[in-house]
């Protein structure tokens, strides 16, 4: 029998023993590395979670304020609540909104990217991209204060084009309109539309690269027109990039709560909700289970998107 | 044979690209020239005059230095531990198969895949049960929460392309683990550690949305920018703020895209 330490002298020192001991039960290795991030993640950030989600099955005595440690649903049929279900369908429906569009305008960006741009123009596409998503949130939606005021660029543009009757024509709509764009869903969206806009186009680049370029020949050669190849071709193997990126805007959206406070009318969204109920209202239960409808909302979103084969292209 | 026209862009193609990528730059150019406005009430447009007082002005501003401080006090230790438990984690992932591997990347995006205000809400209510007053710890907790998957994806990557077999010709020769880490797989890893940690800062740094759950009544540098922005009082100083928070987050975007260009980039992972 074979002695080990003819192989490999006993080292000296604990970091040696240590070494040893890892390389001998490749287990404990793994339990060391994963330890300290499991307790982590798992431990802090799932149990908070854990424990807020808990909270959404308590109520509030509505007399005293204070919450009842008893498990009931009373708290959820608030959601259903005309005032609170307006909130929901608001919410959802304006990140709906905000994907498409954040779709539609980020395609012929990562189509171009994907296909056409060579050297020096696909760092400048890269580049250009990656800013705007990693430059400051709240930079990017005070330069849309800036736009959308009043006395700001937009309508200087709006006025010197002669084009007021127009703006004031949308904003005399009901629903999307208002006073002025500052204050209207239209303002909302443009927000939300600019700043999520990166996260479509980079996971949706990422699958247009890998269309390859016999396709679309192999599909001309057949006959079809561009815009048959677009539709057959390209559109179908692009969509699970789509998909992916749409996961990040609707997301975002959902969850967001200072866009529509500080350029929206004073109508809530979800995110506000939670905040106000938290804060001064003190009603964490109502607050967890507002948070619980985007939470169910994500998780079937990406469960459909798994199913799309999203998860390769992001 | 095919003409070269067939590799051409369409010309509707490149006017949207084009139009498309001015919709995302011109807003945040606009901020660089507000920081030069002369008007100090309103948003005017166009500014009545240039002039480069307000760089004075907000240079000697204690609560902007203060918010400023914290804010990198608050990225600096977010991103170290960020460091240690992605790479960490990525050094399990990829090294080995074992039961629960796909929980653990779950485990890891969970944190910015969740609006960030579940995060915000849910530590908060954990502050409460478990009685913590705030401090600058609480806010780091957030941070390093949604920052250790930056430094995840930038890890995985690389640890994926560098080959098992340097490690153990290390072993071979006589290194124990500790040794093999710090002379084999560090500095194979180096760049890819450096570019997740400043994408880690830059996410820290920006961060304010689970930032307002977890701050208490400390003041970082973009709850700052958000007081200004729900009640302007200090506009001038509120956009030369803005200004050179872009300058300074571009610096290491720029950085981080330089040192990863030629392998598995970090992009296309989101934030």
């Amino acid at each position: 029998m074979p002695n080990p330490h003819a192989i490999k002298p006993a080292g000296g020192g604990v970091f040696a023993r240590l070494s040893d001991l890892f390389w001998r039960r490749p287990g404990v290795l793994l339990l060391t590395l994963l330890l300290p991030p499991v307790l982590w993640l798992g431990v802090i950030y799932i149990g908070s979670l854990v424990a807020l989600l808990a909270q959404s099955f308590f109520s509030i005595d509505e007399f005293s304020g204070l919450i009842k440690y008893e498990l009931t649903f009373k708290t959820y049929l608030e959601l259903l609540r005309p005032a609170n279900l307006d909130i929901l369908v608001r919410t959802v429906s304006m990140a709906a909104m905000v994907t498409l569009a954040a779709a539609v305008i980020a395609f012929p960006i990562a189509y171009y990217a994907a296909r056409y741009a060579t050297g020096k123009w696909k760092v400048i596409f890269y580049l250009g991209v990656m800013l705007p998503l990693w430059s400051s949130y709240l930079v990017k939606v005070y330069a849309w204060k800036l736009i959308l005021a009043k006395e700001g660029i937009l309508n200087w543009i709006v006025e010197k084009l002669h084009l007021s009757w127009a703006l004031d024509g949308i904003l005399a709509m009901p629903v999307i309109g208002g006073n002025s764009l500052s204050v209207s869903y239209i303002g909302t969206f443009l927000v939300f539309l600019y700043v999520w806009l990166p996260f479509m186009i980079l996971p949706m680049q990422a699958s247009l690269e890998r269309v390859p370029l016999s396709f679309l020949e192999a599909s001309s050669d057949l006959g079809a027109k561009p815009a048959q190849t677009f539709w057959a071709v390209v559109f179908p193997l692009a969509l699970p990039g789509m998909i992916a990126g749409s996961i990040f805007t609707f997301s975002l959206t959902l969850g967001d709560y200072i866009i529509p406070q500080i350029v929206g009318s004073s109508r809530l969204f979800i995110g506000q909700a939670v905040y106000s109920h938290q804060g001064t209202a003190g009603n964490i239960p109502l607050a967890a289970a507002f948070t619980v409808v985007p939470i169910i909302i994500m998780a079937f979103y990406l469960w459909f998107a798994k199913r799309k084969g999203a998860f390769d292209a992001i | 044979m095919r003409s070269s026209q067939d590799y051409r862009a369409p010309f509707a193609l490149k006017i949207a690209a084009v139009l498309g990528l001015l919709f995302m730059h011109l807003p945040i150019l606009l901020i660089f020239v507000y920081a030069f406005t002369t008007e100090d009430k309103t948003y005017q447009w166009p500014p009545p005059g240039f002039t480069l007082k307000w760089f004075e002005v907000t240079w000697n501003r204690p609560d902007v230095w203060e918010a400023l401080r914290l804010s990198v006090k608050v990225s600096a230790i977010s991103t170290v531990i960020a460091l240690v438990l992605g790479t960490l984690c990525a050094a399990a992932v990829s090294r080995s198969k074992f039961f629960g591997r796909e929980t653990i990347s779950l485990l890891v995006i969970l944190p910015i895949a969740l609006p960030g205000i579940i995060t915000g809400i849910a530590l908060r209510s954990a502050f409460n049960i478990a009685d913590i007053p705030f401090s600058v710890w609480t806010i780091v907790l957030g941070h390093a929460t949604f920052c250790v998957v930056v430094v995840y994806n930038n890890a995985v990557a690389r640890f994926r392309r560098s080959s098992a077999s340097l490690i153990e010709a290390s072993m071979d020769l006589g290194a124990n683990g500790f040794q093999t880490f710090r002379y084999v797989v560090l500095p194979n890893i180096a760049t890819a550690l450096l570019a997740g940690g400043m994408l880690a800062f830059a996410l820290s740094f920006d961060e304010v949305i689970v930032t307002t759950f977890t701050a208490g009544q400390q003041t970082t540098l973009p709850i700052w920018m958000l007081e200004e922005l729900v009640r302007p009082r200090q506009r001038p100083v509120t956009n030369v703020v803005a200004m050179v928070v872009v300058l300074v987050t571009f610096l290491p975007i720029l950085a981080a895209y330089y040192l990863t260009r030629d392998g598995d980039h970090v992009a296309g992972d989101g934030k």
